[in-house]
């Protein structure tokens, strides 16, 4: 891209020439001397460096460290320093902070003053979600949640509302850094481009410039092609496009498999999930993503294409080995299909710190009960091989057997079958798999009534 | 008077704002050059052959420096000079900085870094205490040993005896603000440093030693740090080396930010710890010898380890009276990042210890561990009884210990809560709950005595407008308020008419590491020195005006009274002025009555002591360990606070800090001997929903009996000990899986994998 052009803390700005992979952190920091904005870890796990976007879909809080520039065209970005109102009001987050000693060394407190504004802005009262993914090393937390809870859900201030209009929307694109309107766009572009890089929401391909230091080479961005972003029941039953971000894929699961969405909940940080894909958390292979064993173990297909070619797979299919999966140069994933069905499903997300965290293991199960007996069963895991995949020896020992403990107790067994898996620094291989065995457990009691979840306990 | 007001932090609106500048904000001139430092991928070896030239060759890069070109090789320790600025061939841990890169801009500095190409020869690396202590690769020539009685013979005449061991791991400080340094070059070879550091003489000293030059011409300075929790006490030494050296040499100012991964890869953290115990007790559970063997790795250079290894040991009774104990230290040396100063200094590792015999303890003899931890309290001073002294046989007179204990019991209805948990466990196969409460007595003052003292510099202007410096750093701990509300209070004026500044080597030379918790007790002492030497110059000016005695001189409310006549403070400050009055003086303080002999173990270390106690109440899934803390009450002894607000900040983030180390934080090195966990993705500090959901913090009511600054106590490090309540009530939710028979013993970090294997074995002896 030539050019591009958005609104900073109200006011536009054109781009000549954008470096495509630098980060909005670092031009804000380095080229605008807006040093309100921090930079805790450059890997999009610590929020301190929040900042707010306004485009047609509404406002969000996004991580502006691994956010690249032409991500930004046609929207709007509020930094810390352009919370003020135009007389040099402070605006409401401010007052609460400081009233409630929400700051001690305040390193992450513009972070955390964006995403309790952006929560305000959004009509919300700042929680332990939204502000998941600011990290404080200080406080405990407590004063920062006081204030949020002082603020309220009292009306942002006037001021905050960008006003997209004054844009002229001109993106001048160049030939290697790509903006698709549109599927067949990209499909187009792709093809003649078969090595170029794909990024959605940046969330991982952002590390891979700021932590491996990585050329990008061509890039196309996928933020302009809404037709990717779009989700829908069609007869076959849930269709998301791959561009949705993982807050709307979350909201939209969430009627119809509430576990599912509870799990995508604790998936990353808001900040993540409102820039993350749901198609790159399925493209990029990796064995930890939370969506995939969800998705599989709901059966769901994959649709992919290449030019003007396409084709559907399950997506348990895509995923060959570590590293490899089903997709041809110049192929990409343009949606997903989550066929209808009775909800019975069960996400059970395993990691080291319950919010914002990788998973150890994400064990996701949907068992079908007819008559006292196994009718159907999908499994699957993640972190516990090279690739999300299913259970099928456990499926197998539970089909047809009676729904009691002695069928659990057999089926326990068969996990060593299905998986080996290795030991990291997020867990040994014992814990992994003695886990998925007690997570069959969890289900099963869960069915039987008994109470399971640490959430339902208060002091 | 604004001292005991819970005025907001100093900086709160510029934090809100994000005008507060920290190093990376400060606005730099054209030409400043960006560092990076190349790191060794060995743990243990010596460099073969170190190929800088695609290095040198990257774009934006302006000098690349290794041991070649530096000689002598400057050092960096903060204590025995084992810590070359490069490796000077030797190679002793993955991480450590063998070359430095000088480029146009900070990624360019990065990536250059990458292409060097370097061989080595590998050796044999010590990772572990069972390696370090079979090759007795250690500090100091054998281990320490502190004893008081006869241990070896009052465990032999205990009714009962039991033998364990726990191991802690160590905390990455994970401070959100890394470490940074910003040098630039004067005229006459001179140079100013800006430091994100607790320590800025440290720094001055340590530049001073590395260009040859006298400490007079470097200026250090320091506004604030975002976080330093311990690790900016030494571990900022090799950026502001660096950077002064390069600046030095090239005439450019020279900034170095470390990277998050390469701040975990290159910096120490906090001591891991093995403790066994050999403990012989009465019926009741009243400790009547103890013998303990505290194991540390330390990393491969010694930097603040011997005393923090020291401090360990004189928490190993934390708030129970030992009459006869033998406590004996090793400090092992490691190919790791050399463990550095992390808030509490040791102390919590020496208390989790003592806090993890009582709870076996209590399993063995079926006793509540509440009753136990009674039964062990040294008493509440009172004259008309014989003192109790530490196993380093210092007296203890100050003891409040079992005053604070009974009244959280009551407001946290400890008991009633201890008894509907065992029933709501009873009814609950899989999920279980567990509650437990924990003490706290912290030491107060440097073990290094001389550590123990302070300066100040405050200036009045002839408006009556106050400037204020002292020695001591602000990380977030609200230092300089408070210290502020200390001047304010002296000369009886606003808050707002103290002018609070950055801690800077030209103003107050000569000052301790703001560590220890000691910033205000040192600084406050030293401000109120130096106002009252002006407010009674001022006294003396108007009481002859006046005819009346200096005495009669008072300062209140903005204004100065004296013989009836009253000044508003500008107005006196003016007079005075134009009198040829000094408004302008230096303050000091050392702390009285410590004396120390860390070899023997003998003496008064400490000037008072800091006292607390937490309850907190757990959940576990006994299906894969994951756990929630429920409720936590905290009741803690600050003397008489000089800001309630700030110091119930420090329990609080003290709190879940401590929680932190013990339950999700956990570092992992693999065989190679590198860090796995070098970035906030694998590293775990706790997240919002971590906190406690009911979290009640309450002030002790209770002045210092001891003379310090409004009498008020120390609160940085002590409430860090209150997160070992949530590992033992994680130990007593495992408990309630089994049948009492056998010992939870539970290590930590208690992540859910290390909790689900303990609650598997209870499951088998159950």
């Amino acid at each position: 891209m030539k050019q591009i052009e958005f609104l900073l803390n109200g006011n536009p700005i054109c781009v000549e020439n954008p470096t495509p992979d630098c980060t909005l952190l670092d031009w804000l920091r380095e080229t605008r001397n807006l040093t309100g904005t921090k930079e805790g870890c450059n890997e999009g796990d610590c929020g301190a460096c929040t900042i707010m976007v306004t485009d047609r879909d509404g406002t969000r809080a996004l991580n502006s460290c691994i956010l690249f520039l032409p991500q930004l065209h046609g929207k709007a970005v509020r930094t810390v320093e352009g919370l003020r109102g135009p007389e040099g009001e402070t605006h409401p987050v401010q007052d609460a902070m400081v009233a409630h000693h929400g700051s001690q060394c305040g390193f992450c407190t513009p972070g955390f003053v964006m995403s309790m504004a952006t929560a305000q802005h959004c009509g919300q009262e700042a929680d332990d979600d939204t502000l998941a993914g600011n990290l404080c090393r200080c406080t405990g937390y407590a004063p920062i949640i006081r204030a949020a809870k002082d603020v309220g859900q009292t009306p942002s201030p006037a001021w905050m509302a960008d006003d997209l209009s004054l844009l002229q929307q001109n993106a001048i694109e160049s030939d290697t850094v790509a903006r698709p309107k549109s599927s067949d766009a990209l499909a187009t572009w792709y093809e003649k481009h078969p090595t170029a890089t794909l990024i959605g929401g940046a969330t991982d391909v952002g590390l891979w410039v700021t932590k491996q230091l990585r050329d990008l080479g061509s890039i196309a961005f996928l933020n302009g092609a809404l037709d990717l972003k779009e989700i829908h029941k069609t007869e076959n039953g849930l269709q998301i496009g791959a561009a949705a971000t993982m807050t709307d894929v979350l909201n939209a699961v969430k009627p119809l498999y509430p576990s599912f969405a509870e799990m995508l909940r604790r998936f990353a940080s808001l900040q993540i999930r409102n820039a993350a894909t749901l198609g790159g958390n399925i493209a990029n292979g990796s064995p930890i993503g939370d969506s995939p064993p969800a998705l599989i173990a709901l059966g769901a297909s994959l649709h992919l294409r290449k030019g003007q070619t396409r084709r559907t797979i399950l997506l348990e299919d895509f995923f060959l080995e570590y590293g490899k999966q089903d997709r041809a140069p110049g192929e990409f994933v343009e949606a997903i299909t989550i066929p209808h069905q009775p909800d019975a499903l069960r996400c059970y997300k395993l990691s080291k710190r319950f919010d914002q965290d990788i998973s150890a293991i994400c064990g996701c199960f949907s068992i079908l009960i007819a008559e006292g007996r196994v009718s159907a069963a999908r499994i699957a895991f993640g972190g516990m091989a090279g690739t999300p995949c299913r259970a099928t020896h456990v499926e197998n020992a539970l089909l047809n057997q009676p729904w009691n403990a002695e069928t659990i107790a057999t089926a326990k067994a068969a996990f060593t079958k299905d998986y080996t898996p290795l030991s990291d620094m997020r867990a040994s291989a014992e814990y992994r798999i003695m886990s998925a065995q007690n997570m069959l457990e969890r289900y099963f009691s869960e069915s039987m009534g008994l109470p399971t979840d640490i959430h339902e306990v208060s002091a | 008077m604004s001292v005991a007001k819970s005025l907001p932090h100093d900086s709160g609106s510029l934090h809100v704002s994000g005008e507060a500048r920290y190093i990376d904000d400060i606005p730099t001139p054209s030409g400043t050059l960006h560092l990076a430092f190349g790191l060794s991928e060995i743990a243990c070896g010596t460099i073969d052959s170190l190929d800088l030239g695609a290095v040198r060759s990257a774009d934006g890069v302006v000098l690349v420096w290794s041991a070649a070109d530096l000689s002598p090789m400057p050092d960096a320790s903060p204590s025995v000079h084992d810590e070359p600025l490069l490796s000077t061939g030797e190679v002793h841990y993955v991480g450590q900085p063998i070359f430095v890169v000088a480029a146009d801009s900070h990624l360019a500095a990065r990536k250059a870094v990458r292409k060097a190409e370097i061989t080595y020869r590998k050796k044999l690396s010590i990772q572990t205490v069972e390696e370090a202590l079979s090759a007795d690769s250690r500090f100091e020539d054998g281990p320490r040993i502190y004893s008081k009685g006869d241990a070896k013979q009052a465990l032999d005449d205990a009714p009962h005896r039991l033998q364990g061991q726990i191991e802690m791991g160590g905390q990455e400080h994970f401070y959100l603000e890394g470490q940074a340094a910003l040098s630039i070059p004067q005229e006459g070879g001179e140079v100013v440093v800006h430091s994100s550091t607790q320590h800025p003489t440290e720094i001055q000293h340590k530049v001073a030693h590395a260009l040859n030059i006298p400490m007079h011409g470097v200026r250090v300075e320091t506004r604030r740090m975002g976080g330093g929790f311990g690790g900016k006490e030494s571990q900022g030494n090799a950026l502001a080396i660096a950077t002064a050296m390069i600046a030095s040499a090239t005439g450019k100012p020279c900034k170095m930010r470390y990277d998050r991964d390469d701040d975990m890869m290159i910096t120490g953290k906090r001591h891991d710890f093995q403790i066994t115990y050999d403990v012989g007790f009465d019926d009741t559970g009243r400790i009547q010898g103890i013998d303990f063997i505290h194991y540390t790795r330390c990393g491969w250079a010694q930097d603040l380890s011997l005393p923090v290894a020291d401090r360990a040991m004189l928490h190993a009774d934390n708030a129970y009276h030992l009459p006869n104990a033998r406590i004996e230290s090793h400090r092992l040396k490691t190919n790791i990042q050399s463990a550095t100063a992390y808030r509490g200094f040791g102390g919590p590792q020496g208390i989790i210890g003592i806090e993890r015999v009582i709870d076996h303890i209590a399993t063995h003899l079926k006793r509540d561990p509440l009753s136990v931890r009674r039964a062990n309290f040294y008493t509440d001073f009172d004259e008309t009884e014989d003192v109790q002294t530490t196993p380093y046989h210092q007296p203890i007179t100050d003891c409040v210990i079992n005053s604070i204990v009974d009244e959280l019991c009551e407001t946290s209805d400890y008991r009633t809560r201890r008894r509907a948990i065992q029933s709501w466990n009873a009814e609950n196969p899989i999920l279980k709950r567990g509650i437990a409460l924990t003490p706290v007595k912290f030491g107060i003052s440097f073990t290094l005595t001389h550590l123990n003292q302070a300066g100040a510099l405050v200036h009045v202007y002839q408006d009556g407008s106050i400037h204020l410096n002292h020695g001591g750093t602000e990380m977030g701990q609200g230092l300089f308020q408070k210290v502020a509300q200390v001047a304010a209070s002296r000369f009886g004026v606003d808050i707002d008419q103290v002018k609070i500044t950055a801690t800077d080597t030209a103003k107050v030379p000569n000052t301790s590491a703001t560590a220890a918790s000691s910033g205000s007790d040192l600084n406050g002492m030293a401000v109120q020195n130096a106002c009252d030497t002006i407010r009674d110059r001022i006294a003396e000016f108007l009481a002859e005006k006046h005819k009346t005695i200096p005495f009669d001189v008072l300062f209140e409310n903005g204004n100065v009274f004296v013989a009836g006549t009253t000044y508003s403070f500008a107005e006196a400050a003016k007079l005075a002025y134009e009198n040829r009055v000094s408004l302008s003086a230096t303050g000091f303080y050392k702390t009285p009555d410590i004396k120390w002999d860390r070899i023997k173990g003998e003496g008064q270390p400490f000037f008072y002591f800091a006292y607390g106690a937490a309850v907190s109440e757990v959940v576990i899934d006994t299906l894969t360990g994951e756990n929630r803390i429920l409720r936590t009450d905290i009741l803690h002894d600050a003397g008489a606070s000089l800001n309630p607000a700030l110091d119930i900040g420090q329990i609080e983030g003290g709190f879940v800090q401590g929680a932190g180390w013990l339950t999700t934080e956990e570092l992992v090195w693999d065989n190679r001997g590198q860090l796995r966990t070098h970035a906030p993705s694998t590293y775990k500090i706790p997240a919002c929903s971590d906190r406690p959901d009911v979290f009640n913090v309450a002030l002790w009511k209770g002045e210092n009996p001891a003379a310090t600054v409004y009498r008020s106590k120390a609160v940085g490090e002590p409430p860090f000990v209150h997160g070992a309540s949530v590992l033992l009530a994680l130990s007593d939710a495992i408990a309630a899986v089994g049948n009492g028979n056998e010992y939870v013993a539970l290590d930590a970090p208690a992540t859910a994998e290390t909790i689900l294997h303990a609650v598997n074995r209870q499951k088998q002896s159950a």
